[in-house]
């Protein structure tokens, strides 16, 4: 009992001694404890963003709202649920990401694999750079340029005066696609760059050549970095305003233009759950609150949901080498 | 490899002509000061000169170098080295780390030839047929590869050896038609007995020791006649070496086997004939014994004294 209590005191002697005072000049600690501040107050307002967001969603979210399409009212009672702008997010959310993976994945085995030549190759990431730091408004008006020209006229409604329109889930998936595209380019290159060198080796070593490779053995490889850079593409897109606004137009409903089925509705106008939210938060006109809180809570589910997506197939997806 | 015969090897110093049938054991060490002075071996075209019935099998040249310099660069890594592989046997090359070993022998499979400032000089022969008529990827069938890190591809185990031998293009085998070749492989490179429940499964799950000999395995599946190991187990625990060493022993009769290791005690376990190589060149070459036990070069003499203590 005696040498144990002895122990203890020398134990706690020696924890004392790691812990000498002046170890740490003040400076140091002062930016510690700022820091250590910061990290704690962002996990708050997360915490309260989060808690905040539940409440108020989860108070006004029942199955009407997510199964009946928007009407136009001034009383929000009669205002409907918001049905369409949730098919207008998974649209234009699986829209931009079937078509930046494929080209993005092109993009990157071109820029690990081959690099050649060197001038194109850095002119393309530059590129990819630029996508990437550009404001999405900017690459929305851009679209729109693009989208308005006459021999885009078959993506949009041409109007009566012959002026393309300029707006359908087309343009929007299209130009979604450039926001989702760096973020796949940058998974895969990630993914590619992390296989060791002697696995391509090994690979040519049976006497397979550059193409087979990366067929067979680098895009199995890639194929988790692949998807988490999908992901995060699609939560990007999911996310964004501005390209709604300027390319998807503001209808309340899907408003399918032509007579083919699907194709009618790429073609045609409609909004998604953020031009919902902003259209009938206090700052829009819709002056439906309460539809505006429900939707922004189930979009931040939706994108919290993407986010943990990304977490599992990163560390389900990991291939050890030695 | 039995006894040599010390007297009759020392009076013969020849470089074992190519395409000639030649006995084992009885190649004195040579220093490459000698070697140059001699007449090409090659238009020589002398006769066995010596025979021993103790030592019954029969060599075939099947690769040798001639000259081959190797430069990444202004940095010469292999210097001139004339070197043959024979058939049926282990070939080891030693020699402190940075002498152009992995060099050399990524060089014998063009693997060199895959990094843009290598430059290659001199020639390599497979079968007496400079390598540089094949295609790169028919001369990497006919001579494998096995890396220092253990590298199966993230797929199933079958996968792996399968992949060799799926061609490209519409015609791609079945599996029923592979599996018989995918079998043996596994059972020549030693896994067969662990994996063949597990066929399917991923072949990255497997230990770094297996992971090994599945590399093994998937050399093997596409029948090569010359293996090239580049210090295959410096990664592995001493058990998992042992394992693979004997693999070796029992692959040689039916490939060529060229191993770099840095380990001379594995090198004095596997190999019947040793090339030693100092700052790119080619310092000796002979019976494994003999260079380990007799070195002829100042040099051998050194680096195998000091690993032996
Ligand atoms: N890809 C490369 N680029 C430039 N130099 C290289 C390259 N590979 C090897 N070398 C050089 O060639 C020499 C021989 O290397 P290496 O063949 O790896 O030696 P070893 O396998 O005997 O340790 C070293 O000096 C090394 O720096
Ligand atoms: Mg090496």
């Amino acid at each position: 009992m005696a040498t144990s209590r002895k122990k203890q005191a020398q134990a706690r002697a020696r924890k004392k001694k790691v812990r000498t005072p002046g170890l740490w000049s003040l400076s140091d600690r002062i930016g510690v404890f700022l820091a250590w501040a910061a990290g704690l107050s962002l996990c708050v307002i997360a915490a309260v963003i989060t808690l905040f967001m539940a409440w108020k969603g989860l108070s006004y979210l029942n199955l009407d709202v997510v199964t009946q399409s928007p009407e136009a009212s001034l009383e929000q009672d009669k205002t409907g649920g918001f049905l369409d702008p949730i098919i207008g997010t998974v649209i234009l959310t699986v829209m931009g990401a079937a078509i930046a993976t494929p080209i993005g994945i092109g993009t990157a085995v071109w820029l690990t694999e081959y690099g050649r030549p060197a001038p194109l190759a850095r002119f393309v990431e530059a590129g990819v750079e630029i996508i990437v730091g550009a404001p999405s408004i900017v690459l929305a008006i851009f679209g729109l340029l693009v989208f308005q020209q006459g021999f885009m006229a078959p993506f949009s409604f041409t109007a009566a005066g012959g002026e393309v329109f300029g707006r359908s889930f087309f343009a929007a998936g299209a130009v979604m696609s450039l926001i989702a595209l760096p973020f796949v380019v940058g998974g895969t290159r990630e993914a590619l760059n992390s296989i060791p060198k002697h696995v391509r080796e090994a690979s040519y070593a049976l006497g397979k050549d550059k193409a087979s490779t990366i067929r067979r053995v680098l895009m199995p490889s890639a194929r988790s970095g692949i998807a988490t850079g999908a992901t995060l593409g699609m939560a990007r897109i999911a996310g964004d305003t501005a390209v709604v606004v300027v390319l998807l137009g503001a209808s309340l409903q899907l408003a399918p233009e032509g007579g083919l089925p699907v194709i009618d509705v790429l073609k045609g106008t409609g909004s998604t759950l953020t031009s919902y939210v902003f259209q009938n938060s206090p700052a829009g006109e819709g002056n439906a609150p309460e539809k505006a809180y429900a939707a922004a809570f189930v979009l931040l589910m939706i994108v919290v949901g993407l986010n943990l997506a990304v977490n599992w197939i990163a560390k389900r997806g990991q291939h050890k080498w030695v | 490899m039995g006894v040599i015969d010390e007297e009759k090897a020392s009076d013969n110093g020849y470089v074992p002509p190519l395409r000639q049938i030649q006995v084992g054991g009885t190649t004195e060490p040579i220093s490459v000061a000698e070697r140059i002075q001699e007449p090409d071996p090659l238009l020589q075209q002398e006769e066995v000169p010596y025979f021993d019935d103790t030592q019954p099998e029969w060599f075939e040249q099947i690769m040798r170098t001639e000259s081959l310099s190797i430069s990444f660069g202004d940095k010469k890594a292999v210097k001139e080295v004339s070197l043959p592989v024979n058939a049926g046997e282990v070939l080891a090359l030693i020699g402190p780390s940075g002498c152009g070993k992995t060099t050399l022998l990524r060089s014998l499979n063009k693997l060199v030839d895959l990094t843009p400032t290598a430059k290659r000089e001199g020639r390599i022969l497979l079968d007496g047929t400079d390598t540089d008529l094949y295609d790169d990827t028919y001369l990497r069938r006919r001579v494998g590869m096995l890396f220092q890190q253990p590298n199966p591809f993230p797929m199933s185990i079958f996968d792996n050896i399968a992949y060799g031998l799926r061609e490209r293009g519409s015609k791609r085998p079945r599996k029923k038609e592979l599996e018989p070749l995918v079998v043996d492989s596994l059972k020549r490179a030693g896994l067969w007995s662990e994996v063949k429940d597990i066929l399917n499964q991923p072949a990255l799950a497997l230990s770094g020791g297996q992971q090994q000999r599945l590399c093994i395995a998937r050399s093997l599946a596409v029948m090569p006649e010359v293996l090239l190991l580049d210090e295959p187990c410096s990664a592995l625990d001493p058990i998992s070496t042992s394992i693979i060493e004997e693999t070796i022993v029992e692959l040689k009769d039916e490939i060529a086997i060229v191993i770099v290791t840095h380990n001379l005690q594995q090198a004095e376990r596997v190999a019947d004939r040793v090339a030693f190589m100092y700052l790119g060149d080619l310092v000796e070459y002979g019976v494994a014994e003999q260079v380990f036990n007799a070195p002829q070069a100042e040099r051998t003499k050194d680096y195998v004294r000091g690993d032996f203590g």
